[in-house]
């Protein structure tokens, strides 16, 4: 039930960035939550920075804002494939799990490369109509970025 | 697919005219790794402070040689290539580690001490009574080639050079200064990403030097006020041209430079009415008692530190080929960091690297130049804005530290 839940979850959430509704994209988390893209090295060695930080849905508002209105970048689109969820922690007020995902990234000249590798290392808050991520750390394997990383992982 | 012709012509336009051959061509960037990167420059390793104790090392490069960077016994940090002189395999594979008493080449277990001096060969004396170095052979004459190390405000840098100048010399007093401005505190790391950029080294260098495009290109300095060519501010370029320092200072009350500078010019830049949900970004604090909010340095040939607010970065710019080039991007934060100071610097990395409001299209603009330039031939690009000279100056409409790139770039070259 639980596991139906996130899978459910997850494919609502890569559908909305993958189908281009970015504004939607802010949705997925609670008011108060924590995002961070980061890689498997900075992980492991306890280093909090993050390639997007943010500490409320408010910035991932900005972050969608700023990708419309102030930043530039090639048009480009990413294809999200999520893994097996693995619960880690479960209780009545939030559950805790992890989920493996890849994505390619589409550019201007029609090439795919497969641009990130990773875990999403969730904390998902239970008790409302659906799930809401109170915390989402993308933690990516490899630590390069190619060229830049416009869309949200 | 990278150009081979060596025979670049530069025009007689001193230098405001740069061939677009030098991104492309293959026996120029050849020449480059000999003459800039092993040549008579520093280049930067790593932070003093990711070394603090006997054995810690990181594996680094200088142009394309991978280096060993690690503190001996006696405290200092020594450098050397990464290469073992037997056959000439990596000695480390690792990025960075712990406690190492020496270094082992997996290949045939020849082992270096840390400061790069081969100790032993195995199977010296043979096996057995046969087989063996011939007699001969004396250790002491192998060893990968040895840096010069430099260790500056906690940076730490490194010279296959015998001949560059003493670091501080190198830099000059208005760099040293600045520097010490930023790194005159105990440093930590509080992260560490590459970015993979599609684009000759030169380019992303000429960028980081380039304070003409920064609230052309990038939107959200503008809009935010963090950044704009009518706020005080200017650039300083060493006197041989080889580093820069480019800084603005934010007034609190703007108006008097000339708000509509913009918008007369019709430039895309400034979209009014534009807002943040969240504006937590922006309320960084008050660390230095300048009033300068942005300073952007780079060290030649490779080497940028960077204060965009409370957002202390430093970024290392490492040639991959022709056409590609890795950056190496260390946030770091200061050790007597509050908690409160902390999360503002770990906010304000989000305008900063590979998804930074502020530098994002930095990564993509390089690329759009290599691909530009893919059918050139005699054509140049025309760096002339603020005039031909390489001077510091008070205006930042300007590319005067992009010539002083090319004024040492060429003296170094010859050419």
């Amino acid at each position: 039930m639980l596991r139906a839940q996130i899978q459910e979850f997850h494919a609502s959430y890569v559908r909305c960035i993958d189908a281009d509704n970015l504004e939607d994209w802010p949705s997925h988390f609670t008011s108060q939550c924590h995002y961070r893209v980061t890689n498997a090295d900075n992980e492991r060695d306890g280093l909090p920075a993050g390639l997007i930080f943010a500490t409320s849905r408010a910035m991932l508002e900005d972050r969608v804002s700023a990708l419309r209105h102030a930043n530039i970048y090639e048009r480009q689109r990413y294809r999200h494939v999520v893994g097996q969820v693995s619960i880690l922690k479960s209780g009545l007020q939030q559950v805790e799990c992890e989920s493996p995902f890849i994505v390619a990234r589409i550019v201007q000249s029609d090439e795919t490369s497969l641009f990130a590798t990773g875990v999403y290392r969730d904390i998902f808050e239970l008790g409302g109509e659906r799930l809401l991520l109170k915390q989402r750390i993308v933690v990516c394997d490899s630590s390069r970025i190619d060229t830049l990383l416009a869309v949200p992982l | 697919m990278p150009a081979s012709s060596s025979a670049v012509e530069w025009s007689p336009h001193g230098l405001t005219r740069i061939p677009f051959t030098v991104y492309r061509d293959a026996d120029i960037y050849a020449r480059e790794q000999r003459t800039i990167f092993r040549g008579d420059t520093w280049n930067y390793l790593c932070l003093e402070s990711e070394l603090p104790d006997t054995g810690d090392y990181k594996t680094s490069f200088v142009g394309d040689a991978p280096v060993i960077v690690v503190r001996d016994a006696d405290g200092e940090i020594y450098a050397f290539e990464n290469r073992c002189s037997h056959r000439g395999a990596l000695i480390c594979l690792e990025k960075a580690g712990k406690a190492a008493k020496d270094f082992q080449c997996v290949y045939h277990a020849w082992t270096y001490d840390r400061q790069g001096n081969l100790k032993a060969v195995a199977f010296e004396s043979g096996v057995n009574g046969s087989g063996g170095m011939s007699a001969e052979f004396c250790k002491e004459d192998h060893h990968p080639r040895k840096l010069r190390v430099a260790i500056f405000c906690g940076l730490v840098f490194g010279s296959f050079s015998d001949t560059v100048d003493p670091f501080e010399e190198y830099l000059g007093e208005e760099i040293c200064a600045r520097i010490e401005r930023v790194m005159g505190r105990a440093v930590e790391v509080i992260g560490r990403f590459t970015q993979a950029l599609p684009n000759n080294w030169k380019l992303y260098y000429e960028n980081v030097k380039d304070s003409y495009h920064a609230s052309l290109l990038h939107l959200f300095f503008t809009t935010f006020r963090l950044n704009r060519l009518s706020q005080r501010g200017g650039i300083i370029v060493s006197e041989c041209g080889a580093h820069h320092v480019s800084y603005s200072i934010v007034d609190d009350d703007d108006g008097s430079s000339g708000p509509n500078a913009y918008r007369d010019q019709s430039l895309r830049s400034e979209q009014t009415g534009y807002q943040l949900a969240d504006q937590s970004l922006l309320q960084g604090f008050k660390e230095f008692n300048d009033g300068i909010t942005l300073q952007i340095l780079s060290v030649f040939p490779g080497f940028v530190l960077q204060q965009i607010q409370n957002c202390l970065a430093i970024r290392q710019v490492l040639p991959r080929g022709v056409d590609r080039t890795d950056l190496h991007w260390t946030y770091i934060g200061y050790r007597s960091d509050t908690p409160a100071q902390r999360d503002m610097r770990l906010r304000q990395a989000n305008l900063v690297g590979p998804a930074g409001f502020v530098s994002m299209e930095d990564g993509a603009v390089g690329g759009f130049v290599q691909r530009g330039i893919a059918a050139t031939e005699q054509q140049q690009a025309v760096v002339e804005m603020g005039g031909q000279e390489t001077a510091s100056t008070a205006s930042r409409a300007t590319e005067a530290a992009v010539r002083g790139f090319w004024k040492r770039y060429r003296s170094l070259m010859g050419v």
